[in-house]
């Protein structure tokens, strides 16, 4: 299969990409890793006439602890993503990139890109959603920083303008004595996940929720949070029983799409089961266990 | 005419530029302007590993690469491996464990454990069904493809 054809493009620096961009106009897109972009180019389901190819900006590759933030560049791989310092210290972050896709995607395929493009079925969107990141975004008019939940608009859909590329992503490091997981159900290493959980929370006196935080991924055309059912979950012991009510309230909330993955029942019935496992394996990190865990297989 | 670039890639220790058009896929400039090809093109959507080489010494899926990408780069194919008529310990390995029975995922199989025993001498089964998650076989079974990189780590620790 081939992408249609269309015109390459390979500017030197971030301004330079930007403002070619916004000179070339709504035909243009940019090309990170490719991952997910050239896909959706051979099966043309988009027809760009430019590609601006930045994936050799290298300025946007680093990552970084800077006091409570972790600094993502837009073009650090998975891989180096799930290798890195700041996976060490947050161990929801090293579930989520070392489990997208295979070995071959995680070698070129960029946490930036990956957002940008915003298939609903993507990790790493629900992953920032349990975790408040921010975008940092870049374009014509300058830089400015918006939370994920507002970044992802709708499926496929963000709030990037003409021209504008994600340059930054930016976590908030939880507390010391706070745990996470995410765990992804997939049919085999290189597809989507057909249903995706992702929960961070703080625990008082071992068992008791202080805090919690929740996302459902590939569960609607973007990752299904809620206020209400974390609130509920607060100052609650996480026991079976609850975290089984909590589970049934924010699948509720989900709309996931019948699909080669498999029906919305089936998928429902996978968000509330991992729901109950990423809790629980979130507590048992939570309380300083060392639990090493990634997407799961059929 | 569509218009074309030029692309300057390493290949198996060989400088090779053609002008391609900017669609093309790494995959294609491989087996078509170079004619090697040993690297195949399996399902064409990313899925399979049937394609991957590996790049700078990271194994990627060519079939979802564009030439242009790899400009400058180093490629290494599966044609790399055999020397003067002998097979490389991995080949010896797939042979002699039966990890292969159509081969059409060989050449992918190989480069990905390539690239594993290069970061990893002597990795055990899981960290190898890890590492080839990526990689569909589906005539012989992933038992003896494990078994022969096992072997094959074995041989080249000496």
């Amino acid at each position: 299969m081939y992408p249609a054809p269309f015109r390459y493009h390979r500017p030197s620096t971030l301004d330079g990409a930007i403002a070619l961009l916004a000179d070339l106009g709504d035909g243009a897109r940019p090309l990170a890793g490719g991952q997910s972009l050239i896909p959706i180019l051979k099966m043309r389901m988009d027809e760009p006439s430019d590609l601006v190819d930045i994936g050799r900006l290298t300025e946007l590759t680093e990552i970084s602890q800077k006091g409570d933030r972790i600094h993502i560049g837009a073009l650090a791989t998975h891989a180096r993503i799930a290798a890195s310092e700041a996976a060490r210290a947050l161990p929801i972050l090293r579930d989520c990139a070392g489990g997208i896709g295979d070995e071959q995607v995680r070698r070129i395929g960029t946490v930036g890109g990956s957002i940008s493009i915003a298939d609903p079925s993507s990790d790493w969107p629900t992953l920032l959603s349990v975790l408040d990141a921010e975008i940092v975004c870049r374009g014509p008019a300058g830089s400015r920083s918006v939370m994920i939940q507002d970044f992802i608009e709708d499926a496929y859909t963000t709030c990037l303008a003409d021209a504008e590329l994600v340059t930054e992503i930016q976590i908030p490091m939880p507390p010391e004595n706070s745990g996470g997981a995410y765990i992804g159900f997939k049919k085999a290493a290189p597809a989507y996940p057909a249903a995706a959980v992702g929960a961070q929370l703080t625990l008082e006196d071992g068992q008791v929720c202080q805090d919690i935080q929740l996302a459902l991924g590939a569960a609607g055309p973007v990752p299904v949070v809620s206020r209400e059912v974390e609130q509920q979950l607060a100052g609650q012991p996480l026991t079976e029983k609850n975290l089984k009510q909590a589970a049934a309230a924010l699948v509720e909330l989900s709309d996931p799409p019948a699909d080669a993955r498999g029906s919305s029942e089936f998928k429902r019935a996978m968000l509330r089961s991992l729901f109950v496992r990423a809790v629980r394996r979130a507590m048992g990190r939570a309380g300083g266990e060392i639990i090493t865990g990634e997407h799961d297989y059929a | 005419m569509p218009e074309t670039m030029p692309v300057t890639i390493t290949v198996n220790g060989e400088t090779r530029r053609r002008e391609v058009e900017p669609r093309m896929l790494l995959v294609e400039f491989l087996r078509e302007e170079l004619r090697l090809t040993g690297t195949h093109i399996g399902c064409d959507t990313s899925f399979c590993g049937a394609c991957t080489v590996l790049l700078d010494g990271a194994p990627v899926k060519s079939c979802t690469l564009l030439a242009a990408q790899a400009d400058g780069a180093e490629a290494l194919t599966v044609e790399a491996l055999e020397k003067d008529g002998e097979l490389h310990p991995l080949q010896q390995a797939f042979s002699e464990h039966h990890g292969l029975q159509c081969g059409y995922c060989t050449p992918g199989m190989i480069m990905s454990s390539l690239a594993l025993l290069a970061e990893n001498p002597d990795p055990d089964a899981k960290a190898i069904r890890k590492a080839l998650a990526g990689n569909v076989c589906r005539c012989t079974g992933y038992q003896n493809i494990i078994k022969a990189v096992q072997a094959a780590a074995g041989a080249l620790r000496g």
